[in-house]
């Protein structure tokens, strides 16, 4: 497969950066840290790596997608609506009454959800089973989980770490969006989960540490996790939490925050 | 008269499923040999899945194969599956009405001398609130195997729960089952018997008891609790006009709960209930546990009398 050049997606990661701060504003709440720390993740996926089709979002064949940190929805929203799912014009109406952009994923309600997700920590579970039915329906789709880092507290994903490598499950890849930051403050402080790629490593899982906001390492570390047999993937991608907006950046109180007016318009001139 | 675990019916039902349906999976967390899903296992092992102890990461594994259109069954201890995989149920399962069937094993206070943390009392409770869940409870095996194949072909999320014990076998082959519709195996005009689940048992020989003091005891078998069969519960209220309810669960939150709201809501009726008494179990014997926690035809037939003297006359 050929990628798409990086110089072609860095102006969409900026594009969803815009998208990210214009609705988490609209809507007056929302979590745009964590959600401009995954934007080369999901830009890169969405674009260059899924095998998807926005005309037909229920196709069989089709690479699938988890958000196990569902709070981080505004980056997933925006990359549907920039990859046709439906009309960027539709972004605006996050969290608000009667909207198709639920505050966290709702599958029955907007086409091109994989999942619905909100409860953190059981994404990577869902991605396994996705897997085990799509080995056993002879299909090749391959299943991408994104996880916080914090969300690596919650003992499950540790249970679905071990079932994935269990069943040998080489058609995931969990990407885990490593900005260091959660609610309450420093991941390190709040709860450890130093050293990441040691555990992933010792509960049997291919990792590729990369940094995150490097376009072409998350083009590559996606293609060496297709080409990884016998265990699943894991990419471990350093992040800055509120990734290029400057006074959003490394700030845990950008996690669930929407910008105001004056912080959307100075946003929007760095995202120029 | 023919004892049989209730499980053995899921049991038997995984295996008729695992030939008919190639989508079927099972899925189980170590306790494949007391939920009988083992016996799918050694017959189909390239579509069982043992997750360990680890109930959680189960029942979300389960939802995933669900979006991958499989129909996954999820087999664990009711108490691990009601209980420590809630949220996977509600948020994972429910909220985006994936096609995943649970089997909740060892209910009731019956399981026995594994004791009060094992004995799940609480499945109606926990599962009834949730939106997008039909929940049943079957008498006896036959009805269980009859239930599961019924959950096979429902769309949407199924819970079972079934027992340990070797409990009487009182429904037939050959009688009709249909979610939500309850059947009603006596009839009666002095006031109704409503009972889930292998305590239905206890119901039908209070009633013979009744019937020797001159009082005609309708039984309904409500194994679907969720949707409720609130027609049969309203046209016992106006022909019998007075409720006994009879459940090995919680009586708070439960069947008779569940029939008190729909009476509230159409036809109020007195209504007496029989179930655990706001109490966790303990170790014993299921018969011995049955009389300590009032769980037999005797404290049925006291109820009924009772909630005859509340009868509006």
């Amino acid at each position: 497969m050929t990628h798409i050049p990086t110089k072609l997606l860095a102006p969409i990661c900026k594009t969803v950066r815009r998208d990210i701060v214009e609705m988490t504003h609209a809507a007056g709440s929302g979590h745009p840290g964590g959600s401009l720390s995954a934007v080369e993740l999901m830009v890169a996926l969405y674009f260059d790596t899924l095998r998807h089709n926005p005309e037909d979002p229920k196709w069989d064949d089709r690479d699938r997608f988890i958000l196990s940190k569902g709070h981080a929805c505004p980056v997933l929203y925006s990359v549907l609506a920039r990859t046709g799912y439906f009309s960027p014009d539709e972004l605006v109406t996050l969290r608000k009454l009667g909207s198709r952009l639920q505050g966290h994923p709702d599958m029955l309600s907007l086409p091109g959800l994989d999942s619905s997700s909100g409860s953190l920590g059981q994404g990577l579970s869902v991605a396994n089973g996705l897997a085990i039915a799509g080995r056993l329906n002879k299909k090749d789709y391959r299943v991408y989980c994104l996880l916080g880092d914090g969300e690596l507290q919650e003992g499950q994903v540790w249970e679905a770490i071990m079932s994935a490598a269990h069943y040998k499950l080489d058609n995931v890849c969990a990407m885990v969006d490593y900005n260091n930051l959660q609610i309450d403050g420093c991941c390190e402080d709040v709860m450890g989960i130093a050293p990441l790629a040691d555990k992933w490593r010792a509960f049997n899982w291919h990792v590729i540490e990369i940094d995150g906001h490097d376009l072409s390492q998350v083009s590559a570390a996606y293609a060496e996790a297709a080409t990884t047999t016998g265990k699943p993937s894991v990419i471990i991608a350093r992040t800055v939490k509120g990734k290029g907006v400057s006074f959003m950046e490394n700030v845990a109180g950008w996690h669930g925050t929407a910008p105001n007016k004056v912080q959307l318009a100075a946003a929007l001139a760095e995202l120029q | 008269m023919l004892m049989k675990p209730t499980r053995d019916g899921y049991g038997e039902a995984l295996l008729i499923l695992g030939k008919e349906n190639p989508d079927v999976l099972v899925l189980d967390a170590d306790l494949a040999k007391s939920t009988r899903a083992d016996w799918f296992w050694k017959e189909y092992p390239e579509r069982f899945f043992d997750m360990g102890i680890s109930e959680q990461d189960m029942l979300a594994t389960a939802a995933g194969m669900a979006l991958g259109g499989k129909i996954p069954f999820a087999s664990t201890y009711g108490v691990f599956v009601a209980g420590r995989a809630w949220d996977q149920i509600r948020t994972t399962i429910c909220y985006a009405n994936l096609n995943v069937k649970m089997g909740g094993a060892h209910g009731g206070i019956s399981v026995g001398p594994d004791g009060g943390t094992h004995q799940s009392l609480e499945e109606i409770a926990l599962m009834r609130v949730l939106p997008n869940m039909t929940l049943i409870l079957p008498c006896d095996a036959i009805e269980t195997r009859k239930a599961t194949l019924a959950a096979a072909e429902t769309n949407g999320p199924v819970y079972l729960r079934f027992a340990r014990e070797a409990t009487p076998v009182v429904t037939t082959e050959d009688a009709p089952f249909e979610v939500g519709k309850a059947i009603t195996m006596r009839q009666g005009s002095d006031l109704t018997i409503i009972a889930a689940g292998p305590v239905l048992y206890e119901a039908l020989l209070a009633t013979e008891a009744l019937s020797q003091k001159g009082i005609s005891a309708r039984v309904v078998n409500m194994h679907t609790i969720k949707p409720l069969d609130e027609a049969t519960i309203i046209a016992a209220a106006e022909q019998t006009g007075a409720f006994v309810t009879v459940e090995e669960h919680q009586v708070y939150c439960g069947l008779g709960g569940a029939v008190a709201e729909c009476l509230g809501k159409h036809f109020p009726a007195p209504v007496e209930m029989v179930g655990i008494m706001d109490t966790f179990g303990e170790s014993g014997t299921p018969e011995e546990l049955a009389v300590k926690y009032g769980l037999t035809s005797k404290e049925i037939i006291a109820a009924a009398e009772k909630v005859l003297r509340r009868k509006r006359k």
